[in-house]
């Protein structure tokens, strides 16, 4: 009985809780808070993954940074443990590219949501400007130290050094140290950061992606120093820089609701139509009055006042109208070749082929899909084939299963080309696979950036590439076997014929020259009948 | 004897010169099943309609082509010297020779019946002997062997074993019998042998006891055909009543089997009848019954659509379809559902009154 009344009590004080009580509470939540609570989005669930995605990130803006720059990157990555620590590593990225700009480097490096390539839609490795401040955020707010920051512009102006802070509170930068330093190189950015970590070998770590990095980054040269001081030069394979993709405009299929009713309000057009013409691609003066018309909507029309009242109809009008798959020369494909190189510049193989598709569309984004594969040498025969996926040329190292291209891999029926393969699992066999995608906005399932979202036409995509490398592979699975066949049959003659001889001497008692003569006459039978 | 070592020559021969010439030999055999025989009442057996297979010498065969040449040349051997090999120790001496050697028994053993085919001889001809012992003999008759040693005329009186048996020896060829028995029965289990010798049943129906254990091997075959035909004595066979006893065990008592065809000629008995248990037997004598497995029903309709033998006799195929009526199979020592010595006292003089209705 006494609970009863206990709780009658309770539900009658929260009915005295007023909004000024509730304003009372509600603030402007801090990014660090933010970022504590929602640090497994952005792939710093735990130490382990902390290290790799920092490294992750710091080699994304490099090479991003070197090829926009059209200079062939020069990496150099190296993790030191912390003297005297378990848990503390030190990470330092340092690159060749163009450097960045001293007024640029406290927001970049400072501020979350900073960046130059969440606006605009071109392919890249890094999307939405959060990478490097939260790694740089991780390594405060578990270790107190700022990030430390050198870059030279140029060989004839100073390199600056700076010491930042975020200050939580405000997501602004705080800057501790500015100071001019000497800098060996002729240009380049190094950063340094220092986070709580743990560092580990193999496939899923930070070994396993500077090695796949490399792979799918032929033209890149990578030296990699690990806590144990081993140095790993991953060379140059390619002296050709991507081709430097195009930004385009949004298409109208790619827009959410949301995204539309934002661009409605920041867009410098006077009215609708102008507005779907020149923010939009492919939306010709005849399409934005078509889909005006389905909308009910004047073309004349103040784009910010739809955004308020009518973005829900014009957003059902773009649906409904036919408009042109968006332009896709926007998209720098590693290329069949280059894929090639940079598979035999790390694994030992017998056959290496590739396929890059045509570029297509999902959702109104561009996206083109490559695959690369090396069969047999030094791959192991065992167990199931090896996938490497990537993303605008950046490895995918977790989640495999919740990816598109892992799917797609198991849909495929390997058994027609020569791989064994159960039911709803990858092939097997001595094989390592590697899936790329590139897009100018690539839809991950999540903001860690770990595993690509299920589309129809991504994973068609895939399916076909996958093929054109299967029937490949079919054929030089097929000549080696006819080859081992040959090789059988040649050594089956070397054995089985002298018996013939000595039975046919012991049964009609025939001489030593009779017996070698039938030797030699089957031996030329059979020869000739193989031909 | 000479015989087939003229053939092994004359076969030898024929390969040699086709070799000579820059020719593929190659050497030819009857195919080996059900599917390759007929069956001619008047002539009793299941015999060879004449289809052949023929193995040209290839990159493929050439290893069991090789091998077989030297089992033909080890039987050349064993003819030459008169001794004789078991399979197994054929399979022992094919150890000699490198790389053509059998791994396994079964090897050896399917070229040595390919051999014994393609010639249309026995295997003891060959020289090569099985390891399978013939089968146990009781009652009233005398065998007339030699001392092994001495050669002398050795008389073996089968009423005098006692609770034992005399044992078929595996070649039979040189026993001579005397009998004044009225008929053989032929039993296929152990179990009910036992226990008509225990009873010395032979004595009291006049009769010559012979126990199977199963499908009944060459030699087995052999004595009661050479028995019956020598003393000419009708041959009773008391068997399991369901389709392995009548498809697999009487006929191939009876007209021999599809597998080695080329020798049912000798390994025959053609004058054998079918005492029991017959399907009726079930319903006349309400024997406890076992439902009828998959592999007995699969057995039943091949036989009823295959074996020359069941398809030459409307009683036999009446009596199947009977029994997969049924969908029932009774053994024969289910008679002791009515006493122990039922089968003794009622159930064998009851039939044996009937002898000219048994099943062909």
């Amino acid at each position: 009985m006494a609970t009863k009344k206990k709780r009658k009590k309770l539900t009658e004080t929260e009915h005295k809780v007023t909004a000024h009580d509730l304003a009372k509470k509600q603030r402007e939540i801090s990014v660090s808070e933010f970022f504590t609570k929602n640090r497994h989005l952005l792939g710093f669930d735990n130490p382990r993954k902390a290290l790799l995605t920092t490294i992750k990130e710091g080699i994304d803006n490099s090479l991003d940074a070197c090829e926009e720059a059209k200079i062939l990157p020069d990496i150099k990555v190296r993790i030191n443990q912390v003297k005297n620590t378990e848990d503390r590593f030190r990470v330092t990225i340092e690159d060749n590219g163009p450097g960045i700009l001293k007024s640029q480097i406290p927001k970049i490096f400072g501020k979350l949501l900073y960046g130059s390539k969440f606006h605009r839609l071109k392919m890249s490795r890094g999307q939405q400007g959060i990478g490097i401040s939260a790694a740089g955020m991780y390594g405060q707010l578990t270790t107190g130290k700022p990030i430390l920051i050198t870059s030279k512009v140029s060989p004839k102006k100073p390199a600056h050094h700076y010491s930042l802070v975020v200050d939580t509170q405000k997501n602004e930068p705080r800057i501790i140290k500015d100071e001019i330093v000497d800098y060996d190189s002729k240009r380049g950015t190094k950063v340094v950061i220092e986070l709580e970590a743990r560092y580990q070998k193999g496939r899923q770590s930070v070994d396993g992606y500077i090695e796949q990095t490399s792979i799918a980054n032929p033209h890149t040269d990578i030296t990699y120093i690990n806590p144990e001081d081993k140095e790993t030069r991953y060379p140059r394979a390619s002296k050709e820089l991507p081709a430097d993709p195009k930004e385009i405009k949004p298409h109208p299929y790619g827009i959410e609701l949301g995204i539309l009713i934002k661009m409605l309000h920041d867009t410098n057009a006077k009215n609708l139509r102008s507005c779907l013409t020149n923010d939009f691609s492919r939306v010709s003066t005849k399409v934005a009055n078509e889909i005006c018309e389905k909308a009910g909507l004047h073309g004349k029309a103040r784009p910010s006042r739809i955004a308020v009242q009518e973005a829900d109809a014009l957003f059902k009008a773009i649906k409904l109208t036919k408009i042109m798959n968006p332009p896709t020369d926007c998209i720098s494909p590693i290329g069949e070749e280059s894929i090639i190189k940079g598979l035999k510049k790390q694994i030992n193989a017998d056959f290496f082929t590739s396929n890059t598709r045509p570029p297509s569309v999902y959702r109104g984004n561009p996206f083109q899909i490559e695959v690369g594969l090396a069969y047999g040498g030094d791959l192991p025969e065992e167990g199931l084939i090896r996938l490497l996926r990537f993303a605008n040329r950046v490895p995918l190292l977790y989640q495999q299963s919740a990816c598109v291209i892992a799917e797609s891999v198991m849909g495929t029926s390997w058994r027609n080309y020569g791989l064994q393969q159960s039911a709803g699992a990858l092939p097997s066999g001595p094989v390592l696979l590697m899936v790329h995608l590139a897009s100018v906005w690539v839809p991950f399932t999540s903001e860690s950036k770990e595993a690509i979202a299920h589309y129809p036409e991504i994973e068609k995509e895939v399916k076909l590439a996958l093929q054109e490398c299967g029937r490949h592979l079919s054929t030089f699975i097929k000549r080696k076997r006819k080859a081992a066949d040959e090789f059988k049959k040649k050594s089956y003659i070397k054995k089985y014929i002298p018996h013939i001889g000595v039975a046919l001497k012991e049964i009609l008692s025939l001489n030593d020259r009779q017996e070698k003569k039938i030797v030699n006459n089957l031996t030329d039978i059979l020869e000739r009948s193989r031909s | 004897m000479t015989k087939t070592l003229k053939k092994i020559e004359e076969s030898a021969s024929t390969i040699h010169s086709k070799i000579t010439k820059k020719q593929k030999p190659s050497m030819s055999f009857p195919i080996r099943s059900l599917s390759n025989v007929k069956y001619i009442p008047k002539r009793g057996f299941l015999e060879l309609i004449g289809q052949k297979k023929s193995r040209t010498l290839t990159v493929n065969t050439v290893k069991t082509f090789a091998q077989t040449l030297r089992v033909m040349s080890l039987s050349k051997e064993l003819i030459e010297k008169d001794d004789i090999a078991t399979k197994r120790e054929a399979y022992y001496v094919s150890k000699n020779w490198d790389e053509a050697r059998f791994e396994e028994q079964p090897e050896s053993d399917t070229v040595i019946d390919d051999v014994e085919a393609m010639f249309e001889v026995n295997r003891e001809q060959l020289g090569f002997i099985p390891e399978e012992k013939g089968g146990d003999v009781a009652g009233k008759l005398v065998v007339i062997d030699k001392d092994q040693e001495t050669g002398k005329q050795l008389k073996i009186d089968c009423t005098k074993f006692g609770s034992g048996a005399y044992s078929i020896p595996i070649s039979t060829e040189h026993l001579k019998f005397e009998t004044n028995a009225k008929f053989v029965l032929v039993i296929e289990t152990a179990g009910m042998f036992q226990r008509l010798v225990k009873h010395n049943y032979w004595k009291k129906a006049n009769c010559i006891l012979i126990s199977m254990g199963g499908v009944p091997t060459r030699a087995c075959r052999r004595f009661i055909r050479r028995l019956s035909e020598g003393k000419k004595i009708p041959v009773y066979v008391f068997v399991d009543g369901d389709p392995y006893g009548i498809s697999n065990i009487y006929r191939t008592l009876k007209v021999g089997s599809g597998n080695a065809a080329h020798i049912n000629q000798y390994f025959c008995v053609p004058n054998a009848r079918y005492l029991g248990i017959t399907p009726q037997d079930i319903i006349d004598y309400k024997l406890p019954t076992h439902p009828l497995k998959d592999v007995d029903i699969k057995r039943a309709k091949d036989a009823l659509k295959n074996d020359p033998f069941i398809k030459r006799y409307k009683e036999w195929q009446k009596a199947i379809n009977q029994l997969l009526k049924m969908g029932v199979r009774a053994e024969q020592q289910a008679l002791a559902k009515h006493g122990l010595n039922y089968v003794i006292e009622k159930y064998l003089p009851q039939k044996l009154k009937k002898a000219n209705s048994f099943l062909p």
